[in-house]
């Protein structure tokens, strides 16, 4: 049977640099059933053993704080791995060794992997090895993770214990007179009743219990009611007992001796220290800069202005080789495949539709890269800790920022990605209301749809316009953040109490790794949604066909256009190739040609079942100044927001329109009746606000965890985004703007 | 000698963790990332807006909002 090796500790301990160390590129992450806590598991061989390696979620403990900690115990007890690899940082040795004392306390098979003990060194810290390993009756191995130093002698001792397969006695820890008396009373009853003993030791439950654990709680009330309730009844004498006393609870205790324990292997010897605690560090230099008062802000925003520069200006050249490829391919294909609907299908449904999402992976590959970067360094927790105070204030975290701004908060940027930051949040609430709000950001395919309007209708304010839409999204985005936290997604925010890790130099492997498997997942998920998405809204936007008597209607418009003329023009026409130059007769013709293309274009478009609801859809639209048009633009802005621009143009009869080469596109609009500088108004609150394109639902969907809130994102935002439109809409009017 | 709230600290300013007053969520935190009474913590500063409070803890540096802070009382010289 092939053994498996868990790796646990605590965040920031080098735990995942290890893991990749070990696995290198022979790793696989997918999810914890139910959560969205990333497994990353992996392949390490050595000496004709292979070894399946399991990277638990970072953790400071073992209670039922987080789901990282419940996901963390759970596959602990119910896959019972053969050793765990205990990675502590040596120069943080206190807090990572109440971890340590945990997993001693649940009797797993352990070995410490001491990390960091250059970073030690260097801090005056000076740690007997040989005594830490006596103490704990575990080997204890020297490693340098970011390195791979000392990854086959951990590995080794792994599996020496692997091997050895005696039972482990759990650690036990004195935790005063009336938490050992109660301990000692309840384990009678947990061993003679077998109480949940089949998966946990027997004073790990009673401590468990002790500490009032909702998991474990619950898990003991299903298996036996009556064992369960006499063990609440001794938890609650005892914790009656301690309120009276010392004013304190029996967690409180637990926790309190816990630490006690590590302090007496201080005093032991284990630990010495050349220095007093709270010298600064190099890190605290830095931090002394980084995190002023007045140069803080500043260099944030330089930060994150860099980043963003970083990200688009080094995507744009791959993703124009893409967009070239993708177009490449679609005439390449239209030449193999006669004109019709096949061709139409692959081109317009397929190629385009894949072509959407993956033009997009260089901007998201470069991101992730970005992004990484700061978050291994150690910086994004210090933009957390700054911007906590305002982003509390809206029921959002500190970190909250770097969704906002990657989704397009300085105008630019991209949802998908945007929602994906928001794995840096650890807690769940403002999580949600984060990754709800940030695609409220403008995101860079929605800036052809505001360029548009504003060179048609404000062209003479273009760049205060661009301000007040990014003030207004992010207006928006705070006060729909605030709505959600105080309605479907109320609730304690959770603690920030968090680390400030050190300032850390990020690996190239562990760079390269972590944005390549969030590409990864990108390409695999959206891919394959996005794809059939794309190719109902092409069937939407097709079908129905044009009946007959219309089809002929326009097919004899065109006969007597070339009837008009003589022969040799009209061939002329034909055998036209874009490259010849056309007579003045001949151009004439063919300007009318295309202008009875591009008038069926609209008649067939309108015709379509999209181009049907957005009539349909006109009633209610008239109230924000929508026209049919405008409707069936918005809709297939579901696909992707870059496709509102070039649908207008269709439905204008332009025939195509390139987002980019919008000129006429404007032109048009701003002679149009119907359009007024109001009614633009109202589509740029509408466009910020409405729906988000399917991609970022579908990430929602898949960083939330349920197909509800992706639903809900849909509906939720359109609904917003009319009522907003059609009330700047239907003010305007009364004052008569 | 005197107790204060944590929210009080001044920055630069070591004390002596004495009393915890929370438990829930909040209190498993807080005890899980070493604060417990007895503990050494000094005040390293404060983000822009004076919230949160960055702490020197046993080596390492933790971050706490003032309104988390308000519920442990350190013992200052």
């Amino acid at each position: 049977m092939e053994t498996t090796v868990a790796l646990a500790g605590n965040p920031n301990s080098g735990k995942t640099c290890l893991f990749n160390e070990l696995t290198g590129a022979r790793q696989h992450v997918g999810n914890y059933p139910g959560v969205t806590v990333e497994k990353k598991e992996g392949k390490y061989s050595r000496n004709g053993h292979t070894i399946h390696i399991v990277d638990l979620p970072g953790t400071y403990s073992l209670t039922a704080y987080s789901v990282e900690e419940v996901v963390a115990r759970d596959f602990l007890v119910n896959e019972r791995p053969a050793v765990v690899i205990d990675v502590v940082d040596a120069s943080n040795l206190e807090r990572n060794l109440y971890l340590t004392v945990q997993f001693l306390e649940m009797g797993v098979p352990l070995a410490v992997a001491l990390n960091m003990g250059d970073v030690a060194k260097k801090r005056g810290i000076e740690i007997d090895r040989e005594k830490l390993s006596i103490l704990f009756g575990v080997p204890v191995i020297p490693t340098i993770a970011r390195s791979g130093k000392g990854k086959e002698e951990i590995m080794d001792a792994a599996v020496r214990i692997a091997r050895e397969e005696k039972p482990r006695t759990p650690l036990i820890v004195s935790y005063g007179d009336d938490i050992d008396g109660a301990l000692l009373e309840m384990e009678e009853s947990i061993i003679t009743n077998g109480f949940l003993t089949e998966t946990y030791p027997a004073r790990w439950i009673a401590l468990k219990y002790l500490e009032m654990d909702e998991q474990i709680l619950s898990k003991g009330q299903k298996q036996n009611p009556d064992v369960s309730a006499k063990l609440e009844d001794l938890t609650r004498r005892v914790s009656d007992h301690l309120q009276k006393t010392l004013n304190t609870y029996p967690e409180a205790i637990i926790a309190d001796h816990r630490f006690g324990y590590i302090n007496a292997l201080v005093r032991q010897g284990v630990i010495k220290f050349r220095d007093h605690h709270d010298r600064l560090y190099a890190s605290d230099k830095i931090d002394k800069v980084v995190t002023n008062r007045f140069l803080g802000p500043i260099i944030m925003v330089g930060v994150l202005m860099g980043l963003y520069h970083f990200t688009f200006t080094y995507s744009a050249v791959p993703v124009g080789w893409l967009e070239s490829f993708f177009g490449w391919l679609g005439d390449a294909v239209s030449t193999h495949i006669p004109a019709g609907l096949l061709q139409s299908l692959v081109v317009s449904g397929i190629i385009d539709g894949a072509g959407g999402v993956l033009g997009f992976v260089p901007l998201i590959m470069l991101m992730f890269l970005g992004i990484a970067l700061l978050e291994d360094s150690g910086y994004l927790a210090r933009v957390a800790f700054m911007l906590d105070r305002v982003f509390r204030v809206f029921g959002l975290h500190g970190s909250s920022v770097m969704a906002y701004i990657v989704s397009g908060g300085i105008a630019g940027g991209c949802a998908v990605p945007g929602v994906m930051a928001t794995r840096t949040l650890k807690s769940r609430r403002e999580r949600l209301a984060t990754l709800l709000t940030a695609p409220f950001m403008n995101c860079g395919a929605k800036l052809p749809v505001f360029a548009l309007l504003i060179a048609a209708f404000f062209a003479e304010n273009e760049a205060v316009m661009m301000l007040m839409i990014t003030l207004i999204s992010w207006l928006g985005a705070l006060l729909v953040a605030k709505l959600l936290r105080s309605t479907v997604i109320k609730g304690e925010s959770m603690p920030f109490v968090m680390e400030l890790p050190p300032y850390r130099l990020p690996t190239f492997k562990g760079l390269a790794i972590h944005t390549w498997e969030r590409t990864w997942q990108y390409i695999k998920k959206a891919g394959t949604v996005i794809l059939g998405i794309s190719i109902v809204l092409w069937a939407m936007m097709t079908f129905p066909g044009l009946p007959d008597s219309q089809l002929l209607e326009f097919e004899n418009q065109r006969a007597a256009a070339k009837a008009a003329v003589s022969m040799e023009i009209s061939r002329e026409v034909e055998s036209y190739e874009g490259k010849a130059v056309l007579s003045r007769e001949a151009s004439n013709l063919r300007n009318q040609l295309l202008g009875i293309d591009s008038r069926e274009a609209e008649a067939a478009l309108r015709n379509s079942t999209a181009g049907r609801i957005g009539t349909a859809l006109e009633r209610v639209s008239k109230w924000a100044g929508f026209d049919w048009r405008t409707n069936i633009a918005l809709v297939g802005g579901l696909a992707a927001k870059e496709v509102v621009v070039s649908t207008l143009g269709t439905a204008y009869s332009l025939g195509t329109v390139d987002p980019e080469e919008s000129r006429a596109l404007s032109e048009i609009l701003s002679k149009t009746p119907g359009w007024s500088p109001l009614a633009a108004l109202s589509l740029i609150i509408f466009t910020i606000f409405y729906a988000p394109c399917f991609v970022t639902v579908v990430m929602i969907v898949r960083e939330s965890g349920s197909w509800k809130w992706g639903m809900f994102s849909i509906a939720f935002n359109t609904l917003a985004a009319f009522i907003l439109a059609a009330a700047v809409y239907q003010v305007g009017l009364v004052i008569g703007l | 000698m005197g107790k204060i709230s944590m929210r009080r600290m001044k920055e630069n300013q070591s004390g002596v963790i004495t009393e915890i007053n929370i438990g829930g969520a909040l209190g498993r935190r807080i005890r899980d990332m070493g604060l417990v009474p007895g503990t050494e913590v000094t005040v390293l500063g404060r983000a822009p807006l004076y919230d949160p409070v960055a702490l020197r803890v046993r080596g390492f540096t933790l971050t706490l909002r003032n309104s988390e802070a308000d519920y442990l009382e350190v013992e200052v010289e």
